[in-house]
């Protein structure tokens, strides 16, 4: 059993270029996850429906951009549950010592509707709460600075938090490999980030769609994304661009459908879906 | 010791099929790496293969002439959900390996279109515990969630129930699939909640 944990997996090094090997930890070797305590440090409302929790995690050992954490509340009686939710602050691997804060994580919790865990992430924590985390998770969709490709991202609703934990993690490594942004949201007022992704950032081109209503001044379309959107915002598919792709799943279906369909490498698009009725608000 | 999140109730659904950690799930989630790969069936088949050479291999209409099971399981899905009572047509594991040297090896990797991999201890996909499922809740097992065959292993988590399956080799030694290699438990047993490495 314990075999997969005394040799680090994947092969020998060497046997896939070394911008398709995934990071695993920051010793490069795996480790069991065990849980953390988290402390509530700060929460920011980013729209009506979606807040920003800063924790603050002993013992956390860092991530890789795109990466998440599995969240366990505990009431007062023992009865618990467990939820996964992206993490929106930047990766720590692959970047200087000291360009993210050690041991604070953020996560971006998006309100479900009848939700369990999302209400009272986002509207009963108060700084000083606790909660219990353990990560991260998940060494496939996931970007590292060393990564020379260009990258596409295509964010629907609240499958941006893992896009701007991407983005962030450019900034801060000082990255100049082009990326592209396409986001849909229903409205300006469910937008997450919409300040940060306003302010300009060489190199990161944005393009957004809206699905229900436009800004005021707003001279495109209003509607879903389609085959013409991706078109247009995508970079083509000759250039190889790793493409992320995260959001609802008929959003993902539609969005990864197309691209291949528009020549993309099916082998390049790495997906993370969320949806229809569960709680893995990403 | 439990740390409490001051003021967190729940839901709190009594149900003695949850596993620990999952909670119930109404809706039928997707999650998968990539793109949803295309299949055609004038030409798909699933090959049975000993360390990568052929042992046995069906076409499409020859595997659903084989002799189908129909059943009624509980899923548990690694990212938390679990959804009860799922209806599934498909040929057993045991059917398919009938007259193959299979008592010969120990493990087994699924290969699927897209490249997608997953591994299992052969005990695990014998003796009425695995599928190759093609019908979903009395219909064709849509391409999302597989189709047109995926394994079905419903006593571990739903990852091992490789979607897209094509292939499943027999393996003398045990061989980490995709998930397994990034972090994921080698078996994956969720009442054992076997997530991660280590777990």
């Amino acid at each position: 059993m314990a075999a997969p944990l005394e040799e680090p997996p994947g092969g020998a090094p060497g046997d896939e270029p070394a911008d398709e090997v995934a990071e695993l930890a920051p010793d490069d070797r795996p480790y069991r996850l065990g849980w953390l305590v988290g402390t509530l440090v700060s929460r920011t409302v980013e729209t009506p429906t979606a807040v920003t929790l800063e924790l603050d995690v002993p013992g956390w050992r860092g991530a890789l951009a795109g990466q998440h954490v599995d969240v366990r509340l505990t009431a007062d009686d023992g009865y618990s549950t467990q939820r996964s939710y992206s993490l929106a602050s930047p990766g720590s691997m692959g970047l200087p010592p000291g360009a993210v804060a050690a041991q604070r994580i953020a996560l971006t919790v998006q309100v479900v509707d009848d939700g369990e865990v999302s209400p009272y992430l986002a509207e009963d924590m108060r700084p000083g709460d606790q909660l219990e985390l353990r990560g991260p998770v998940g060494h496939w969709f996931v970007w590292h600075p060393r990564d020379r490709r260009p990258v596409q991202l295509v964010a629907g609703g609240s499958g941006l938090v893992p896009l701007a934990s991407i983005l962030r993690t450019r900034r801060l490594a000082g990255s100049r490999v082009p990326f592209r942004l396409l986001v849909s949201a229903r409205t300006p007022a469910d937008l997450l980030y919409a300040a940060e992704l306003a302010r300009p950032d060489p190199g990161v081109d944005v393009t957004h769609v809206w699905t229900r209503a436009a800004p005021t001044g707003w001279d495109g379309r209003v509607g879903r994304v389609g085959a013409t959107t991706l078109r247009e915002a995508c970079f083509p598919p000759d250039l190889g661009a790793h493409v992320f792709v995260c959001g609802p799943t008929p959003f993902v279906e539609l969005v990864a459908d197309t691209l291949v369909d528009l020549g993309h490498d099916p082998e390049l698009i790495r997906t993370e879906r969320f949806g229809p009725t569960g709680e893995v608000t990403r | 010791m439990a740390v409490i999140s001051r003021g967190f109730r729940g839901r709190r659904e009594q149900e003695p099929r949850l596993p620990p950690g999952q909670y119930l799930e109404r809706g039928f989630p997707v999650l998968s790496a990539g793109p949803t790969p295309r299949a055609d069936l004038a030409s798909w088949t699933f090959t049975v293969t000993a360390a990568g050479a052929e042992l046995a291999s069906w076409t499409w209409d020859e595997l659903q002439r084989l002799p189908a099971d129909d059943l009624v399981r509980d899923i548990h899905c690694v990212t938390k959900w679990t959804k009860l009572d799922t209806s599934w047509r498909g040929v057993s594991v045991d059917t398919l390996l009938e007259g193959l040297p299979a008592d010969e090896y120990r493990f087994a990797v699924a290969h699927c279109d897209g490249g997608y991999t997953t591994n299992l201890p052969l005990e695990h996909l014998r003796g009425g515990q695995a599928w190759v499922a093609y019908g979903y809740d009395g219909g064709p097992l849509a391409p999302e969630h597989g189709g047109p065959a995926r394994l079905l292993v419903p006593h571990l988590y739903f990852w091992k129930s490789a979607k897209w399956v094509r292939r499943l080799d027999l393996l003398h030694e045990d061989q980490p699939g995709f998930w397994e290699r990034l972090g994921y438990h080698e078996l994956g047993d969720p009442w054992r909640e076997q997530r991660y490495w280590g777990d």
